[in-house]
């Protein structure tokens, strides 16, 4: 009995071990470009070689001293909000008419709007770039290279995720509670807005991150849809990329990985959001 | 408060009846139960009186006034819900004031009844917490009070008993009760658990399959079952199919003839019900009464029960007070010949039509 129990008690150990061991493999293959990124933005060599000469801040002090990182940055987070603001509202009232309502082409339409994640953005990009020059033409109206082309591109990003989220939080949420609110007097508006909304609250919240990240990161689609003077921060570093392989670059991924970082921290303290993704 | 009425209400999905025609007259400060195995309607109707859903045909009126196709935020009903579907994001005290704050008492008066509403249900020292730090019996009666603060006209439960565990049922059941009177609330209550109903209600409405079965006072249920499920479904019943062969005699299928109360029945097919707790057994072979075998002694301590199998084949339970040490029906055991006897008038004679409930049918 006991050597047996001790065997048991050795193995159960032992994989408990294992488990950690793959644990931290993964975390480590996950975070190494992240740590080489930031690790790298502050050497002090140009060209990018092991091991560094020394270190430096002067790859930041250029990142921001250069105005197409600068207005990249500008643009990236205009766009990103104004995308955001728009992707989630609608999305999430799409979220609600599929969660909540029967109606004919339901399914169909809940696969349509998870359908951006699936198109390849470069193929998103171009097709959006066709159909704007169309648009141009019959409109009269400028849409390449221009605030409002690049906020309708990217809503198309932030609606898959908006819809997934918002349909989730939805799903959960308990209907005798509203019923409970309209037993107490409440018309259907005031129990939406006192009752429903608040209720999906963590849902839109974590929609709201998700959408804004996808947008301010996004290349692909953005790709052709910007112009000069009008370049989103991924894009300019792609540009900056084709003439030079220095730091900068690393120091400018770092701002946003901090940014990033930051907003899913600040997010993190009002909704949990291990609990909802 | 106010009386409550349901004039042939009615449900319908495509071919399916949900509820069948029920009326029901609920009077002011009365507690009435809705009884009967899941599927039986009795939710939906709840759910009508509330105006959760539509009937198909029928009148609802709660004092006096016609509220059929009100919605629900225009009736005067407090509902407490099976899950007690509190707002996860507001205090124990926001809960209970959303019914004023809709109603647009002023914020003094409202704060004055939040808190008596709270003390009612014992719960004044939790105002500031949320739903969900909170126990399951301490929710229900956030539930309970949120529903009374509006001083509604018809008071709504729905199986508000069902999630709480065994010994905290015993309580909030009577605390219910006691809240219900006090307040002379007109009642309507919700339930599967027939001992609930029993020891809860003024008055009992059995549904079946949509059907009212029977409607009266526990006693009435419980000494008079109107049929075959009512009989099985209060309490417990033994059920012997036969014929009555004459006036005042009764011939189950084994041929097994019993002198029985037979007023209204014609000679033909009938059914016997005859409650356990009526049978005595007496040891050995007694000159009148029923004979048979002892096929298995249960005891369950203040009681114990008897399954006997009848010399024609037929089985009867009975269940006597246990027998004290020394008492000679201490020592009957499984194989034992005993000899059961009843009085002829607890005998009750019912249509054989209608079959014990039964298990059938989702909820």
């Amino acid at each position: 009995m006991a050597p047996a129990g001790r065997a048991a008690r050795l193995k159960r150990r032992a994989g408990r071990w294992v488990l950690r061991a793959i644990a931290a493999l993964v975390f480590f293959f996950i975070f190494i470009p992240v740590i080489f990124v930031v690790w790298i933005s502050l050497f002090q060599q140009q060209i990018v070689s092991f091991p560094p000469e020394g270190y430096t801040l002067r790859w930041y002090e250029n990142a921001f001293a250069r105005t197409e990182f600068r207005d990249g940055f500008g643009l990236s987070l205009q766009v990103a909000f104004l995308a955001m603001l728009i992707g989630v509202t609608s999305g999430a009232a799409a979220a609600y008419a599929i969660v909540r309502f029967r109606f004919p082409g339901r399914e169909a339409l809940n696969t349509l709007l998870l359908g951006p994640l699936v198109v390849p953005g470069i193929v998103a990009g171009t097709s959006l770039y066709v159909y704007y020059i169309m648009v141009e033409n019959i409109l009269d109206m400028d849409f390449r290279a221009t605030l409002h082309g690049l906020v309708l591109g990217h809503i198309l990003l932030t609606i898959p995720w908006t819809v997934r989220l918002v349909s989730a939080s939805l799903i959960g949420l308990d209907r005798a509670v509203e019923e409970a609110a309209m037993n107490l007097g409440a018309g259907p508006w005031t129990t939406f807005r006192r009752i429903t909304l608040p209720m999906m609250r963590p849902g839109l919240v974590a929609a709201s991150l998700f959408s804004f990240i996808q947008s301010f990161e996004n290349l692909e689609l953005t790709l052709l849809l910007v112009g000069p003077g009008r370049t989103t921060l991924p894009v300019a570093m792609l540009n900056y990329l084709e003439f030079r392989i220095d730091p900068t670059i690393a120091a400018v991924a770092t701002v946003q990985i901090v940014l990033i970082g930051a907003l899913m921290l600040i997010t993190d303290r009002f909704v949990k959001l291990s609990r909802i993704v | 408060m106010s009386e409550l009425v349901l004039d042939r209400l009615r449900k319908e999905y495509g071919s399916f009846v949900a509820v069948d025609d029920v009326s029901l007259h609920v009077r002011e400060g009365e507690l009435v139960a809705l009884l009967g195995p899941s599927g039986c309607g009795k939710t939906t109707t709840l759910r009508m009186i509330a105006g959760f859903i539509e009937p198909t045909a029928g009148r609802i009126t709660i004092g006096g006034r016609d509220v059929t196709w009100d919605p629900p935020y225009r009736r005067d009903t407090g509902m407490v819900f099976q899950s007690y579907a509190l707002f996860p994001h507001m205090t124990v005290a926001q809960n209970v004031a959303f019914g004023l704050e809709m109603r647009k008492v002023p914020r003094a008066e409202a704060e004055t009844r939040v808190r008596r509403a709270l003390d009612l249900v014992r719960l004044g020292h939790l105002a500031d917490r949320l739903p969900r730090q909170l126990s399951g019996g301490q929710q229900q009666r956030v539930a309970l009070a949120r529903a009374l603060v509006v001083n509604p006209g018809v008071f709504l439960l729905d199986e508000p008993l069902s999630n709480l565990d065994a010994k905290l049922r015993l309580e909030v059941r009577v605390e219910i009760r006691e809240l219900q009177k006090r307040l002379g609330l007109t009642t309507v209550f919700v339930t599967h658990d027939q001992e609930e109903a029993l020891t809860l209600a003024d008055r009992l409405v059995v549904l079946d399959h949509g059907v009212v079965q029977q409607v009266g006072t526990p006693e009435e249920l419980y000494e008079a079952p109107a049929n075959l499920f009512v009989a099985g479904f209060i309490g417990r019943s033994n059920v012997l199919r036969g014929r009555v062969v004459e006036r005042g005699r009764f011939v189950t299928e084994a041929g097994l003839a019993l002198a029985v109360p037979t007023d209204g029945f014609e000679p033909g097919a009938a059914a016997l019900a005859l409650r356990p707790e009526r049978i005595t057994v007496i040891p050995g072979a007694a000159g009148n009464g029923v004979s048979g075998r002892v096929a298995l002694v249960t005891y369950l301590g203040a009681a114990t029960e008897y399954r006997v199998t009848l010399d024609g084949g037929e089985s009867l339970t009975a269940s006597m007070a246990t027998p004290r040490p020394g008492d000679p029906l201490k020592r009957v055991g499984a194989g034992d010949v005993v000899t059961l006897t009843w009085p002829a008038e607890t005998c009750r004679l019912l249509a054989p039509d209608r079959g014990a409930p039964t298990d059938e049918g989702g909820s």
